[in-house]
């Protein structure tokens, strides 16, 4: 693994909320293709880790690189970064005045500059892979929370990018709707994008993951293989954490 | 106990149905109305007042040997859509920049917005116009037809302005998070993203807004540009018909801003369905 190329280098990064400290120096690599799971307690700072990947928020310190773009406020490059990284979040964010079909194209069209007819097949075509093509036509309030998501993943892939970030994907889903999101995702690890994923569906990380990691309050306390983390985890605090979760 | 409670509720239910029944509600209403229109009266007649109703369709339109000629009050009329309207044009630019500023996260956008907006508010209309027409007007060579819409434009500008920022801010910020996730820059999210979907939490107030401009533009015939209400002035200066002008000049003024409210609530529904 260690082989292959580093789409995602985090080293040394602390990041403040006025006096609280949300990370303590995060170091973290992810190579290309590699799927990464995040977990950890609530307010651990998973979620802020990964949004400062693609520079929703910034850190205070250190360096993040992602795909050889330094990730930082202002910099002219952060349009280019966010064109290679995708996010899928908690609340899906569909827009909400746009069709379907609307809402995936709208990217490509503004801002990869590509015709509305090219635009509008690629579309069709990841909706296909979400397994939603009938929806095109309709507004995201007429879809189900699992479907919403969907298309949200979708618009993503419409933007053909080589990072997914996922942040708590199904955390905001009915029960009987996660399956199909976490279905979809699980393709999508297949076709070999580089995904780092906010999750608690710990079926899920042992299904993808080639990494597992573990934070809380701020740090990264653990960094194992599925395999190991799941049956022989380092950490006290570990240990209790998938205690709990994996209980029930 | 409890019967008389449920009876009494009864009877009260029973008077409230009455009371809104239709033809209960009709009567009440032309009872009221008339009632006002006859104070009008008696008062007008305890002055010995003149009714002369049937001078004003000439000042609306006539027809003679010449053909038919448009009436002083109708140009007028057209004079305050004129005036009203360039005035919104200017109004509506001039306030979305004044809103953009404000929420741009630049210190002197926000404190130009800021000293812009409590400047023009805390002033009243009359003042600015003032300023506009006997200050700036010969320093820059404004005519009055000029300063007047420059001084509606910039007094509504603030108050549209405060009617944006709302309508942005109401947006969830999880909408400007997916806009820059894909590659948006802050343009097209407010473009593309944004900005329509404020549009449904702007129209209300905006209307309110369109219609309380119409009306103040009537503050302009203090300098005397020929509008509907400067035009009611001098009709009446000339045959001291104030009564029969004034409800006129009223009614053209409601005429205008009750059509603005009916097509701003069909615009309404049509931005509700879409969404």
């Amino acid at each position: 693994m260690s082989a292959r190329d580093e789409m995602i280098t985090v080293s040394n990064v602390d990041k403040f909320y006025g006096n609280f400290q949300a990370l303590s120096e995060v170091s973290l690599s992810v190579s290309q293709g590699e799927r990464v799971v995040i977990c950890g307690p609530s307010g651990s700072g998973k979620s802020t880790l990964i949004r400062c990947m693609n520079g929703l928020e910034f850190h205070s310190s250190g360096s993040i690189i992602v795909d050889g773009i330094s990730v930082e406020e202002g910099s002219k490059q952060l349009k280019t970064l966010r064109q290679e990284v995708g996010m899928v979040f908690q609340q899906f964010n569909l827009f909400p005045h746009l069709t379907i079909l609307e809402n995936l194209t709208i990217g490509p069209i503004q801002v990869r500059k590509i015709a509305k007819a090219e635009a509008e097949r690629l579309a069709r075509q990841y909706l296909e892979r979400v397994h939603i093509p009938e929806q095109a036509d309709k507004y995201p309030a007429q879809l189900s929370g699992g479907q919403q998501q969907r298309v949200a993943i979708a618009r993503s892939l419409c933007m053909e990018t080589r990072i997914m970030l996922f942040d708590e994907p199904t955390s905001a889903l009915d029960p009987e709707m996660i399956n199909e999101v976490l279905d979809v995702m699980v393709e999508l690890a297949d076709t070999g994008i580089t995904m780092v994923c906010v999750t608690h569906e710990m079926g899920f990380a042992r299904k993808v993951a080639d990494t597992m990691v573990f934070m809380e309050a701020g740090r990264i306390v653990e960094v194992a293989e599925p395999e190991k983390f799941f049956t022989n985890p380092e950490s006290e605090r570990c240990k209790l954490f998938l205690g709990q979760i994996l209980e029930h | 106990m409890g019967q008389s409670t449920a009876s009494q509720r009864n009877k009260a239910v029973s008077l409230k149905s009455l009371v809104n029944s239709v033809p209960f509600s009709v009567a009440l209403y032309l009872a009221v109305i008339s009632s006002i229109i006859w104070s009008a009266y008696a008062g007008a007649q305890a002055m010995g007042y003149n009714w002369q109703w049937y001078r004003i369709p000439k000042y609306f339109y006539s027809l003679t040997d010449d053909g038919f000629q448009w009436g002083e009050i109708s140009i007028g009329l057209v004079k305050t859509l004129q005036l009203s309207g360039t005035a919104f044009v200017f109004a509506t630019i001039l306030g979305l920049v004044i809103a953009l500023l404000r929420l741009s996260g630049l210190i002197i956008g926000k404190a130009t917005a800021i000293g812009f907006l409590e400047f023009v508010r805390n002033m009243p209309i009359l003042v600015l116009l003032y300023l506009f027409y006997y200050v700036l007007g010969p320093v820059f060579g404004l005519d009055r037809y000029t300063a007047s819409i420059l001084c509606l434009a910039v007094f509504h500008a603030a108050l549209i302005s405060e009617i944006f920022r709302a309508g942005i801010e109401s947006v969830a910020r999880g909408q400007w998070e997916a806009a820059s996730s894909i590659g948006m820059s802050t343009g097209q999210a407010y473009r593309y993203i944004v900005l329509p979907q404020s549009i449904k939490f702007m129209l209300p107030p905006l209307t309110g807004e369109v219609v309380h401009l119409v009306k103040s533009s009537a503050i302009v015939s203090v300098i005397a540009v020929a509008e509907l209400t400067t035009i009611g002035r001098n009709i009446i200066s000339d045959t001291y018909m104030s009564f029969e002008i004034w409800f006129t000049i009223a009614a053209v003024y409601m005429v205008i801003t009750l059509i603005l409210s009916v097509g701003v609530s069909v615009l309404e529904k049509k931005y509700a369905v879409q969404n």
